[in-house]
């Protein structure tokens, strides 16, 4: 099991943070492109199911999976998203990308009063806060 | 336990079958005072709500039914815009049905050329080398497969999120599909399929398939 890299969106798409761990492969664009790439099929997946669904969807899209990975999605109820790259057997990582949200982003980035919402995240608390949860976490262990 | 739908997908992303096997109806009829605490609004020739979530009736569901009588587009029955009619204060108090709009088939073409960008751009963005596209997505209220052939062809399959089993019979589909639809002579590639063979065997397929499903858990 590993986590791959996490990306963190603020509600208008803009890139707050990446972070990576053991990416074995570069999409060979800029990670600005990258980013806007991502989002862009986020947001077109996220209209896809909510018109694929048989009933009204609370939460909406998760994940998906493919030969070789998984996009864990989590989205809080202020449009922050966080999505998380893990390899097929990761499990809770979703519980994971919560508690990165409440102990790591709320505590040291919402909190801290020298930054403004909207920006690219440049604490260094909660860089090194976040590898550490990162780093501690069993699906990054094993 | 259930399959709500499956798609087809010829190589160039267009569709080219699409059968609903179950379909859930989300419903709901309640009666209202004047005025109206439901904002509505106009969109394709239908009436959707557009504020004023409550009861089960959610932003995005379409007025079906004015006093159990069922809406011709934006009409009542005796040709009266349902717009004019809910205005009037005289006209309350008044029972009105609403509920989630069902895939036109305008919709449904348009969701599954959508779906060929999104299978694309997943295996672009991969961190691990030589990924597929999508090959499972995931919602809180179904599940996605899709088995992409060695000829490009795709089969989707939407799927309650328990239900088992849906990889095998997307390959299932896959045989049916190769026996009825390509081996009759009158089916052209890339042309949507009307073969009755493959719509039958098609639809006991899926039925063997659910009730197989309910055993095997």
């Amino acid at each position: 099991m590993t986590i791959h890299n996490l990306y963190m969106f603020d509600r208008h798409g803009v890139l707050m943070y990446y972070g990576e761990w053991n990416r074995k492969r570069q999409s060979g664009m800029t990670i600005e492109e990258e980013a806007k790439l991502m989002y862009g099929m986020l947001y077109s997946i996220r209209n896809f199911v909510n018109k694929m669904s048989p009933v009204d969807v609370r939460e909406g899209f998760q994940c998906y999976r493919t030969s070789k990975y998984v996009l864990n999605y989590f989205e809080t109820p202020s449009g922050v998203k966080f999505v998380m790259n893990t390899d097929l057997h990761s499990q809770g990582v979703r519980e994971l990308l919560q508690q990165i949200n409440s102990q790591i982003y709320i505590e040291y980035c919402v909190k801290n009063p020298a930054y403004h919402a909207g920006e690219t995240i440049q604490c260094e608390l909660f860089k090194t806060k976040l590898d550490e949860l990162v780093k501690q976490s069993p699906i990054f262990k094993n | 336990m259930a399959i709500y739908s499956l798609y087809i997908l010829s190589k160039s992303g267009g569709l080219i079958y699409q059968y609903d096997h179950t379909s859930i109806k989300v419903e709901v009829e309640k009666t209202f005072n004047y005025p109206l605490d439901i904002q509505l609004f106009e969109q394709n020739k239908r009436i959707v709500v557009a504020f004023g979530q409550k009861d089960g009736i959610n932003v995005g569901h379409n007025l079906l039914a004015v006093n159990g009588s069922l809406l011709n587009g934006t009409s009542l029955e005796d040709g009266q815009e349902v717009t004019a009619f809910l205005a009037n204060e005289s006209n309350y108090p008044v029972s009105l049905k609403f509920g989630r709009p069902k895939l036109s088939t305008n919709e449904k073409i348009f969701l599954a050329s959508m779906f060929y960008p999104l299978f694309a751009i997943a295996s672009q963005l991969s961190p691990e080398l030589k990924s597929s596209g999508i090959e499972v997505l995931e919602a809180d209220t179904f599940k996605l497969h899709c088995f992409q052939t060695l000829t490009g062809i795709k089969f989707l399959i939407v799927a309650e999120p328990k239900q088992m089993n849906v990889e095998h019979l997307l390959r299932r589909v896959y045989e049916l599909y190769a026996d009825f639809a390509l081996k009759n002579p009158f089916y052209s590639l890339e042309m949507p399929i009307r073969c009755e063979q493959f719509e039958s065997n098609l639809q006991l397929l899926l039925e063997q398939q659910e009730k197989s499903g309910v055993n095997t858990v």
